[in-house]
């Protein structure tokens, strides 16, 4: 569903992207991970359009993504740090999307209910908490049952609880046939969510396989693990000069 | 386009920035009426009004807002909706309702007092001073990520067309005062929008007086007709270009 081809992105001098290759198909939830500054927000804003790569090609449905606006009815987008109109409150956000994608009727409120936004729909934007945000944001992503979902590091900031009932909720529409990207730091939780892992450094894609394959490479039986064991091992292949 | 509008204009209109506005050009232009019988040199007065606080006041408006707008922008380009369409809804509901507080501010009161020679021409350059300071401070904000960078850049395109630029035509002048400048003024006044717009309301109030060098040798070059379309189609211009280049900057930015 999601293809990169040869995707580079330079700021300037700096590298963030450079040549990367995937495809990511319908039904599988990838988990997209590297150390911080290795690209993943650029990579996702990029498959977004809101970043525009240097070079390469982004294939969404097999359609060039460049300079096309509606392949972004198929993605439920949570941003890492969600940035919200200030004056606004959290109903009349959620109506505002509503009528700009124009689908007022056929919207997915699980979320919005589970998470009690209903209950402060009078909020304004600029009073609510970095958590309550993020809960805004996950209801936001989920609010169109949209075929892809990316999610930018979505269990970080929440509390225990509602990390509870966005991974449930993550799982439900992943069984149901959804594309999923979701990147974050914590890997027990990406362990529980997805299938295959797309390992980012230096804005190359070092590694992208399913997770157990990972696993039996390294004979661990965690993703935390795995990942460290398999971190180590590159290292030290690096260390070594040819 | 349409909805995206009317979350903008709501937005503006929270900030109650463009209201106090209104109220500002209203006062004032009562306030001179109420010190001057003869219409004609109240209209001179707005003249100073127009074309000193109108860009200013503009420019820096836009620029602020722009950057409050931020989150909304970034919030709608997730969305399916066209960045283009998103950028010329912002410049949209900006312009048209800082013409608005023009229209309603200096237009009631100048209709209410009765149309002088002049008054439509005051009308007129005031709208579109508005919308090329719209265009230069959506040129700014494009420019820059940093908000008061922006700013600066916005006051500095001010300082330049209001004072710098007058400053550097004179010394022009003077320096090569031997040679026949005149088609060289005219041309060099074409890249001065607020000085386009005094021209032009000087040719029609008939003040060569006031006109000062350029301004008798424009009328003199062009007629006074031809004068004032020849400066509207330059104004149209420093609304359309500066605001094509920001839009085409736009579509390839990274948020």
């Amino acid at each position: 569903m999601i293809s990169l081809q040869q995707v580079s992105k330079h700021f300037g001098k700096l590298s963030v992207l450079s040549e990367v290759n995937f495809n990511l198909e319908k039904g599988n939830s990838y988990a997209l991970v590297g150390p911080n500054g290795s690209g993943k927000t650029t990579l996702i804003k990029s498959i977004l359009g809101m970043v525009i790569p240097s070079l390469g090609k982004i294939l969404v449905d097999g359609e060039d993504i460049k300079d096309h606006w509606r392949y972004r009815e198929k993605i439920g987008y949570m941003p890492q740090i969600g940035r919200y109109p200030e004056n606004m409150r959290i109903g009349q956000l959620f109506d505002m999307m509503k009528n700009i994608r124009g689908n007022t009727a056929n919207t997915d409120e699980e979320l919005i209910r589970a998470f009690n936004l209903h209950k402060i729909v009078d909020k304004r934007m600029h009073t609510l908490s970095g958590g309550t945000r993020q809960k805004v944001s996950a209801a936001l992503a989920f609010l169109f049952h949209a075929p892809i979902l990316i999610l930018d590091e979505p269990t970080a900031g929440l509390d225990p609880v509602s990390v509870e009932i966005l991974k449930e909720k993550i799982i439900q529409e992943k069984n149901a046939g959804k594309l999923f990207m979701i990147s974050s730091h914590i890997l027990s939780d990406l362990d529980e969510l997805s299938s295959h892992i797309i390992y980012l450094f230096e804005g190359k894609v070092a590694y992208h396989d399913t997770i157990e394959n990972l696993k039996e490479q390294t004979q661990e039986s965690r993703l935390g693990k795995a990942m460290a064991s398999f971190i180590k091992e590159k290292a030290f292949t690096h260390a070594i000069p040819d | 386009m349409p909805r995206i509008i009317k979350y903008i204009f709501y937005d503006i209109l929270r900030t109650r920035f463009i209201l106090l506005y209104t109220v500002f050009l209203f006062v004032c232009t009562f306030a001179l009426y109420q010190l001057d019988s003869d219409t004609g040199k109240v209209i001179m007065s707005l003249m100073n009004v127009v074309l000193m606080a109108i860009p200013l006041v503009s420019i820096v408006f836009t620029t602020i807002h722009f950057y409050n707008s931020y989150e909304f922008i970034e919030l709608m380009l997730a969305q399916p909706v066209n960045r283009k369409t998103i950028y010329l809804s912002e410049y949209l509901s900006v312009g048209l309702s800082l013409c608005f507080a023009y229209c309603i501010g200096i237009g009631l009161p100048i209709v209410f007092y009765g149309l002088a020679p002049g008054s439509l021409t005051l009308l007129f350059t005031g709208l579109m001073l508005t919308l090329v300071f719209v265009s230069l401070a959506f040129l700014a904000s494009v420019l820059t990520r940093d908000k008061a960078k922006a700013i600066g850049l916005a006051l500095l395109f001010w300082f330049y067309f209001s004072l710098i630029f007058d400053g550097l035509l004179l010394w022009i002048i003077y320096t090569f005062g031997d040679y026949p400048l005149e088609k060289v003024t005219v041309a060099l006044v074409a890249f001065n929008p607020i000085d386009l717009a005094r021209i032009m309301m000087l040719l029609q109030l008939d003040i060569s007086a006031l006109m000062g060098y350029t301004g008798a040798f424009f009328q003199d070059f062009f007629g006074s007709h031809i004068g004032i379309v020849f400066s509207a189609g330059v104004l149209l211009l420093w609304i359309l270009v500066p605001l094509i280049l920001a839009t085409k900057i736009f579509l390839k930015k990274d948020l």
